[in-house]
């Protein structure tokens, strides 16, 4: 179970205003929650991402994480917990190791590296299983290095490393935005078809109304900081891009939304 | 015959600072300035330690352990107080300047008399060489090429072997890739100091060798030290071509006998000596350069 209690991140670029990127923002994703953010570019996604990761420390407010408050854990710390996977494939794997050896690593994701030999027989068995039964093909290419792979398929081995321990969270930050279609819709089943069978908390951010149509079970939309949107349930599962449109209108009525972030919005996810 | 021997124990002996580049600069992207200080470093307190009546494998042990310590305080400059590479090897090679010559008492002590890690060596080593039909002049020689081509191939393997294991793996890893290593929950801070340690434990053991070999030590003999690594780095990537690990480092080892070779020869070939580390620049900046000619890649992928 994750949970945000207002929290807080500004920065203040130098010679620019103060902006609050993440706004005083509180929820909670119970265990087992696949929720989709969606918001304009500048919304806050990555900054309320980068908080709950470690990689942005929070102004005020607070994060816990399956019964720990981890506000004050470093990155590497959360890391115990929080899987990742990043929008850039370069960021998330290491290209000049193989990728048994980028597999190697996210073994010993949240313990002890310690001196046992990195490859072993029983790791390769066990990777050549998962990343057969998920990408036939890709458990053939264990000693390639991994930045030798397509992005779709580096993403899928990233995807790999960061369920290869079930982790407390999925973080995924627009992953399938730097590959092409094909290699997105892949990518976005192999997520689906993990979350489902590992039974995971995740909180998926994506550009692509599809996605936030058909996938998760509970929908966040950013604005300014700030949680414009939050359905879950039955009313997710009914969703579909026409209500997302009148969401939005909707939205701009109240003025929780300017005319152009409310058109931006349109015309990006419907 | 004597020159050559001596060329080839001499080029392997600096092996162990190209050895160390190679971890800095390959494996982390890290330029270490502090390699001309701990070479000075190694050479230092071996020599101190031998003078003092110490057994020579531990006293090379101990510059080994200094350079360690001195790789450490760059890692801590950076990962820690957050100073940029470059700017914290020359913090430490500037500190070290003074720890140097207050250490050795003054700028050069010769190492007669003392016993030294090749004289036991040649010791072990001169009946395999005479067996081998080595002239009487030259089995001594022999010998002591050997004793260091035993000590570079045992360096190669443990480097191997680390850079294999769980947290070998990781610290290669994390020089590649920060983000992914964070992500996967290793402090990367920590594994640059490791790094960093690892990689001048190399230099100051390469130090504390070429002291040795020499019979004397000089509190200037570290300056250029880093670059003479790269330049050794890049040849012997030259020579072996892309490969993994381990051909990388035996490639490495080749590329300081290689240059060491060219070296010898542009002398005998009428180079002055002065002219030496300008030359070792120019080569550096020659193989820096020489990628965005030959190949056309993204700039980003154009070194490592
Ligand atoms: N390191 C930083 N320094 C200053 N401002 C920042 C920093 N990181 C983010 N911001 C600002 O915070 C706001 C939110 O940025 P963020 O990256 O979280 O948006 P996002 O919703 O992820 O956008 P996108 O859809 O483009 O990825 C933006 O206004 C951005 O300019
Ligand atoms: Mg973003």
């Amino acid at each position: 179970m994750l949970t945000l209690n207002s929290a807080t991140v500004a920065f203040s670029a130098p010679g620019g205003p103060l902006v609050r990127a993440v706004d005083g923002v509180s929820f909670t994703l119970p265990a087992g929650t696949f929720a989709v953010m969606i918001g304009t570019n500048g919304s806050g996604k990555s900054t309320l991402q980068g908080s709950v990761a470690g990689t942005v420390r929070l102004d005020s407010g607070s994060v816990q994480l399956a019964g720990h408050d981890i506000t004050r854990w470093s990155e590497h710390a959360r890391a115990r917990l929080v899987g990742r996977v990043f929008q850039d494939p370069r960021a998330g794997t290491a290209a000049s190791l193989s990728v048994l050896e980028n597999l190697a690593v996210a073994a010993c994701r949240g313990r002890p590296a310690g001196l046992g030999w990195a490859t072993s027989a029983s790791l390769r068995s066990l990777a050549a299983e998962r990343l057969g039964s998920i990408a036939p093909g890709l458990e053939d290419r264990l000693d390639q290095q991994i930045g030798s792979l397509s992005g779709g398929q580096r993403q899928i081995v990233a995807l790999v490393m960061a369920t290869w321990h079930r982790p407390e969270l999925l973080l995924l930050d627009e992953h399938t935005a730097a590959l092409d279609p094909a290699a997105a819709d892949r990518v976005v089943q192999a997520t689906a078809r993990l979350i489902r069978e590992q039974n995971l908390t995740a909180l998926m951010v994506t550009h692509s109304l599809k996605q936030a149509a058909s996938l998760g079970d509970r929908l966040l939309l950013m604005h300014r900081g700030r949680l414009a949107l939050d359905v879950a349930g039955a009313a997710k599962r009914r969703l579909s891009a026409d209500d997302l449109a009148s969401r939005f209108d909707r939205l701009r009525a109240s003025d929780q939304l300017d005319d152009t972030a409310a058109r931006t919005l349109t015309e990006l996810y419907v | 015959m004597i020159t050559l021997l001596s060329t080839w124990t001499f080029g392997l002996a600096l092996g162990f600072v190209a050895l160390g580049v190679f971890v800095s600069y390959r494996l982390f992207s890290f330029p270490d300035i502090t390699t001309d200080g701990s070479f000075t470093l190694g050479a230092v307190v071996a020599t101190v330690l031998l003078v003092a009546g110490v057994d020579p494998l531990l006293a090379t042990l101990g510059g080994m352990a200094a350079g360690a310590v001195a790789g450490s305080c760059t890692g801590m400059l950076h990962a820690l107080l957050g100073i940029e590479p470059l700017l914290s090897g020359i913090l430490l090679t500037t500190a070290l300047a003074s720890i140097n010559l207050v250490v050795l008492g003054r700028s050069n002590v010769p190492l007669s008399g003392v016993p030294t890690l090749f004289d036991r060596g040649e010791k072990l080593l001169l009946p395999l060489a005479r067996g081998l039909g080595f002239a009487e002049t030259d089995a001594g020689e022999a010998a002591r090429l050997g004793c260091m081509l035993l000590l570079a191939a045992l360096a190669v393997l443990l480097l191997y072997i680390f850079f294999r294991t769980r947290l070998g793996t990781a610290m290669r890893a994390g020089g590649d890739t920060p983000s992914m290593a964070r992500a996967l929950g290793r402090n990367t801070g920590l594994l640059t100091i490791a790094g960093l340690a690892i990689a001048n434990s190399l230099t100051a053991l390469s130090g504390a060798l070429v002291a040795q070999y020499q019979g004397f030590v000089d509190v200037q003999m570290g300056i250029g030290m880093v670059v003479w690594g790269m330049a050794s780095v890049f040849l012997g990537a030259a020579l072996v071509g892309p490969v993994r690990l381990g051909g990388a480092l035996i490639g490495t080892l080749a590329g300081s006998v290689t240059f060491r070779l060219l070296v010898a020869a542009a002398l005998r070939a009428g180079l002055h000596p002065d002219w030496l580390k300008f030359t070792t620049a120019a080569v550096v900046l020659a193989a820096l350069v020489a990628p965005r000619f030959l190949v056309r890649r993204p700039q980003s992928q154009s070194i490592r």
